[in-house]
């Protein structure tokens, strides 16, 4: 167990707002479970990135956290899982909207109202917020997702980039304690995609809303968390500090795509060259250690 | 060879997606094509098999105009893999998916059941033969698409997004496949956002923007040009964001593979402790 781990075990003042324990799912007609034993704890106001190669089992464990799993999928879940205090196993999918939202691989599964501005308003008109409060909180999550202009244009005759803005801007509305992201702007031109991210690190660290994101990205993504869980075969293999287990050759081995500054700093490492500070996970913090390694003395 | 001879083309609600594009695809050649959503990207590489036909100009598929011809017969020299898998995919299993075009192309059954193999085999997917793709996750979903395209061996194969959510390991996969394709002189065109993907193959890129080609030559000078890549929302790859800090030393900036940054680093740390 790494120490990050078990100092939150050992805590009681932090409250874990996801846990798992031996958590081990099978979908009806599978004959071996998509998750296996899967024991996570994420605390209040963390930004979670999950990862692992395709069919590890990440998109799973997504679904449990809202219910879906086992509510929708149906199947066999084994183990406790509670979120935000509520055991899921005993509460629908739509007690659970409360408290998480849920953002889809595919936008075009998510979205079927005819216009957009409806489609993000359609979880708040089920709660019972008031006229003046959805047209603000609308209006607001429309404007963080850039996509303002387009309201009144029917989800389906944009592209699947917009789309993801829509399915993102509907659970933004909804404010929840808990964002779960699965491959969110997989449609997206990177620097849309860039923007995204920086929105949803801005609600992270000045509302505290916790963030599960899953990708496959870590060039683009890495420098967000502060938690990493590294799955492969419905197992969690690594979970905790992104720095060190991006650095070890067993998460490179998974197949786990290492961003390429961290992959750089570790070659540079390798033949002798000395780089002080962090195992670096951005670009910058590779540049701003290079640049001090090389100025001349 | 695809030529397209300043192509316009209007979709039904009067959008003008493309705003007169001119291109030449050589027989052989690899080549991504990038640009920021909505700059006609996907709307071009359909002109490429027939699926959409130009409101002006022509577009030549090995000489035949692609007005003059269906898209059946186009499509087995040109093979297309969609952008979201769920548009391609409808066969029961995944065996099906895969045999529907060879049986549509009329290969005899042993050879279709050789092709089969082979595409499942190829792209990891032999122990869902028999699974519904459906049950599949989306990373797989998507090599099912691929795998079917695959079997039937295009001279030309186009591929819509083929990095969005794959894992490391497949697009490495992916890459040494096109490598393979290469050799034996087929064309492969990508549609991609993917900078590290397109970093690490080393190819032809064409810049879009808003229906029009804003930039076409080699990745290492296109995708090391800050101004050229805002301008089509996309971010430069991890190693030349790091050569475009490192210019104040008076390193190159064109650079975008993590080996040649390797020896250049090093080498400059060298230098440095002669001095």
């Amino acid at each position: 167990m790494s120490k990050l781990s078990r100092l939150r075990l050992a805590g009681t003042k932090n409250m874990a707002i996801i846990e798992t324990k031996n958590l081990t799912y099978t979908y009806p007609g599978a004959t071996k479970p998509s998750i296996i034993d899967v024991s996570i704890k994420v605390e209040k106001g963390e930004f979670v990135l999950i990862t692992g190669p395709s069919g590890c089992g990440k998109t799973t464990l997504c679904r449990c956290f809202n219910g879906l799993v086992p509510h929708f999928y149906q199947g066999e879940l084994k183990g406790e899982i509670s979120v935000a205090g509520v055991n899921t196993l005993e509460h629908h999918t739509y007690e659970m909207a409360k408290h998480v939202g849920l953002v889809f691989q595919n936008p075009e599964n998510q979205l079927f109202a005819l216009s957009i501005e409806k489609d993000v308003a359609f979880g708040l008109e089920n709660v019972g917020v008031s006229r003046e409060e959805m047209r603000k909180k609308v209006d607001w999550a429309l404007n963080l997702t850039g996509i303002y202009d387009l309201r009144e244009r029917s989800p389906h005759e944009i592209s699947g980039g917009q789309q993801q803005r829509v399915a993102i801007a509907a659970v933004l509305a909804m404010e929840p304690e808990i964002i779960v992201l699965d491959e969110p702007t997989s449609f997206l031109d990177p620097l849309s995609a860039e923007k995204i991210f920086e929105v949803i690190y801005a609600l992270n660290k000045k509302q505290g809303i916790t963030v599960i994101l899953v990708e496959h990205r870590l060039d683009l993504t890495a420098k967000y968390t502060n938690h990493l869980i590294v799955m492969d075969e419905g197992k969690v293999r690594f979970e905790g500090n992104p720095r060190e287990i991006l650095s070890t050759e067993e998460t490179r081995l998974i197949g786990v795509g290492i961003p390429k500054a961290t992959l750089l700093y570790q070659m540079l490492k390798k033949d002798g060259l000395n780089l002080n500070g962090n195992i670096p996970l951005s670009s910058e913090e590779l540049a701003d250690q290079l640049l001090e390694a090389l100025k001349p003395k | 060879m695809i030529v397209a001879e300043d192509i316009h083309f209007f979709y039904p609600n009067k959008v003008e997606a493309l705003k007169g594009v001119s291109l030449t695809i050589k027989e052989g050649e690899f080549i991504a094509i990038m640009g920021q959503n909505g700059a006609g990207k996907s709307t071009l590489v359909k002109h490429f098999n027939g699926l959409l036909k130009p409101t002006l100009g022509t577009v030549r598929v090995n000489g035949v105009e692609t007005t003059k011809t269906s898209v059946a017969t186009l499509a087995r020299d040109v093979g297309f893999v969609f952008q979201n898998p769920d548009h391609q995919l409808f066969s029961e299993t995944v065996e099906d998916e895969i045999a529907f075009a060879l049986k549509n192309f009329g290969f005899e059954p042993e050879v279709i059941e050789k092709r089969v193999t082979w595409a499942l085999n190829l792209l990891a997917l032999t122990q869902y033969r028999k699974t519904s793709p459906f049950l599949l996750s989306g990373g797989e979903r998507k090599r099912v698409a691929l795998a079917s395209v695959l079997a039937w061996d295009p001279q030309t194969l186009i591929l819509d997004e083929p990095t969005i959510g794959q894992d490391h390991e497949q697009k490495e996969k992916l890459r040494q496949f096109i490598m393979q394709m290469q050799i034996q002189k087929k064309t492969v065109v990508i549609v991609t956002h993917d900078v590290e993907f397109v970093a690490e193959c080393n190819l032809r890129v064409v810049l879009m923007k808003e229906g029009k080609i804003v930039a076409d030559g080699l990745g290492k000078d296109i995708l090391t040009d800050p101004a050229l890549l805002e301008l089509s929302s996309i971010v430069l790859p991890q190693i030349a964001q790091i050569f475009a800090k490192l210019s104040t030393l008076g390193l190159p900036k064109d650079i975008i593979d993590i080996y040649e940054a390797k020896e250049i680093i090093l080498k400059a740390q060298e230098s440095g402790l002669r001095k």
